[in-house]
Parts: structure tokens; C-alpha cells; sequence
């Protein structure tokens, strides 16, 4: 039973320190060129946040699992619809993903 | 005819006047209402879900169109409404605790009104950012100019999914201010207590969802390529 889950406002200020922290740093990376890195660490620093403010500030991590697996199903149906898509996308004449030598990935014109 | 009247106003137990009589307590009520705000927020991902696949399909074809187009965007403004919408989230948490600890409705209703007006900031920044882009023909459509020809054509896609994305963030975040207005006014009649407060921790959930959305947003909106 999830009955009532009352959360510690300290906690709460400390998961807002955090996020905005995260932030700074996001703005901060953005500005150092670090070439293909910069996308996955803008994503992983996203995601890091995000699972602050779901864990903390909605609580997921107090949920019984009923809760947990419903949410999680939310980001494997999205897996699916990203996989599923780009099979097809990505492996069409004249827009595949090629990759050249000088500018790693780039579409085709 | 009476005697049904009867039967069904008094059926043999005191309960608390907001309990449903389908559900056995008021716990099992809050569960089952939590439980259907999460499966709702499982279609909310799907529902942006959908632009987002659109965003990596068009990224992946057109990467160098996307850090030009990007660059017309303002980074500060980006950031500033970004420290709002986490800011709304701790007020936000800080009104479910308030409902949670059965405060006064005075500690309520400032929680509450402090999310509004954070929600309200953030929506006025954007309408400010909106209208930059009109301004400067960045709308998608027969008035878009883009100031590299070769962009042209292909910029208006990273337009279109930038007005679609944040559009639907911001309708969304109208959406949860006019409800927040309205648990204000409830949170005021001193309806929310520590036995009975489940449409505030529902709002709770809502709009933490929208702040996570645009977690997604802002980085990949805003800052794509860096400085030039």
C-alpha cells in the first residue's frame, strides 16, 4: 500500500541545490568544445537531473513497485518507438547515416 | 422507498466525509489516485515522446543545420527560465508538504501562489522569446529567413519542432497553472488537511513532470554546438 509519503523539506532544498548545480554545469560544458562528447554528456547530465526530480521531488523511490515498473514501462515503450523508427529511417536511400572521414557523422545532401 | 434512503445513508460505519464508499480508506484512495496520475504521466512521455523521435530523426539527418539554427536562441534566457522551473518544482513540493502536514491554509496558499507566479515568470519569458522569433522572421512558413541560404529551407524543420516542443511544454504549464489557481482557492477554504489532501500531491506530480520535460528541452534546444 503507498499510504502517505511525506517528504523532508531539507531534502527538498538539497535536490533544488543539486538541479541547479546541474544546470550551471550544462550551460558551462556547452561552452567547451569537446566535439561528439558534448552531445551524451548535455543527455547524461539531463537524465541525472531528471532522476533527482523523480526520485525526490515525485517521490518514486518511496512508491511500491506497482508504481515503479507503470513509469518504467513509460521510457521502454519510447525505446521502442526510437528503435523501431530509426531501423526504418536510418536505412533509406539518400538519407542513411553515412560516415565521412573529416566530419564523422553527417547526412546525405 | 424511504427505508433504501435509509439503508444507503447510514450503512453501519463513521468515515471521514471525503472518502469514496468504493475504496476501504482513505489510504487505499490516495494509492489508487496516485497510481492513475503515474499511469497518465506514462502517456504524457509517450505524448512528447513523439515530437522527441521526430527531434532525432531530423538531428540525426541534419546536424549542422541544427547548431546554426540553435544559435538564434538565447542561452541566458534558456538558463534563467530553466532556474524558474526548478525553483516552481521546490515550491510545489514545499505546498504538497504544507497540504501533507495539514498546515494552515495561509502556508498553503503561499506555496501554491509562489509556484503560480514562478509558472507565470517562466511562461512570460517565453512569450518574450516568441516574439523575438517573429520579429525576426523565424517563424516556419512563407515569412521564414534564415541568414544563411543554405539553411533556408532545412532551418524551418528545427522551427517547427521548437515551436511543437515548447508549445506544447507551455500549454501544458497554462493548463497547470489554472489548477494550481483553483487548489489555491480550495487550500484557502482550509479543504486540504493532513487526512485529505490527495489533489495536491496529484498536482505535485503533474507538475514535476512538466519541469522534467523541459530538463529534456533546454539542452537540447538551446545548447546545441556551444559558442560560436
Amino acid at each position: 500500500m503507498s499510504g502517505h509519503i511525506i517528504g523532508n523539506r531539507f531534502t527538498y532544498f538539497l535536490v533544488f541545490i543539486a538541479l541547479m548545480v546541474g544546470t550551471a554545469v550544462t550551460v558551462a560544458v556547452t561552452y567547451i568544445h569537446l566535439g561528439w562528447l558534448n552531445l551524451p554528456l548535455a543527455l547524461a547530465i539531463a537524465t541525472t537531473k531528471a532522476v533527482l526530480v523523480i526520485m525526490f521531488f515525485m517521490h518514486l523511490k518511496d512508491h511500491p513497485k506497482l508504481i515503479k515498473v507503470t513509469f518504467a514501462a513509460a521510457f521502454f515503450f519510447f525505446a521502442i518507438l526510437v528503435a523501431h523508427t530509426l531501423s526504418d529511417y536510418l536505412s533509406r536511400e539518400g538519407h542513411g547515416m553515412q560516415t565521412y572521414p573529416a566530419s564523422g557523422l553527417v547526412a546525405n545532401p | 422507498m424511504s427505508e433504501v434512503h435509509a439503508a444507503l445513508a447510514d450503512h453501519g460505519h463513521e468515515h471521514h466525509p471525503r472518502l469514496q464508499h468504493h475504496f476501504d480508506s482513505l489510504e487505499q484512495q490516495l494509492y489508487a489516485s496516485t497510481f492513475g496520475m503515474w499511469v497518465f504521466l506514462v502517456t504524457e512521455v509517450l505524448f512528447f515522446g513523439g515530437l522527441f523521435m521526430a527531434y532525432i530523426v531530423y538531428r540525426i539527418w541534419y546536424p549542422d543545420m541544427f547548431v546554426h539554427a540553435s544559435s538564434h536562441l538565447s542561452v541566458p534566457l534558456g538558463t534563467f527560465n530553466t532556474a524558474v522551473l526548478i525553483g516552481s518544482s521546490l515550491t510545489m513540493a514545499y505546498a504538497v508538504n504544507a497540504a501533507q502536514r495539514g498546515a494552515r491554509p495561509r502556508e498553503q496558499v503561499i506555496w501554491l501562489f509562489g509556484t503560480m507566479v514562478l509558472g507565470a515568470i517562466f511562461l512570460g519569458v517565453k512569450v518574450i522569446e516568441y516574439m523575438d522569433k517573429i520579429t525576426h522572421h523565424l517563424v516556419p512558413g512563407p515569412n521564414f529567413h534564415f541568414e544563411d541560404p543554405a539553411y533556408q529551407a532545412t532551418a524551418q524543420i528545427y522551427y517547427s519542432l521548437y515551436f511543437a516542443l515548447t508549445g506544447l511544454h507551455a500549454s501544458h504549464m497554462i493548463v497547470g497553472m489554472v489548477i494550481l489557481a483553483i487548489l489555491a482557492y480550495k487550500a484557502a477554504k482550509g479543504q486540504f488537511t493532513a487526512e485529505w489532501y490527495t489533489p495536491v500531491e496529484i498536482m505535485g506530480l503533474y507538475w514535476h513532470f512538466v519541469d522534467l520535460v523541459w530538463i529534456f528541452l533546454f539542452p537540447l534546444l538551446y545548447l546545441i554546438g556551444g559558442a560560436h
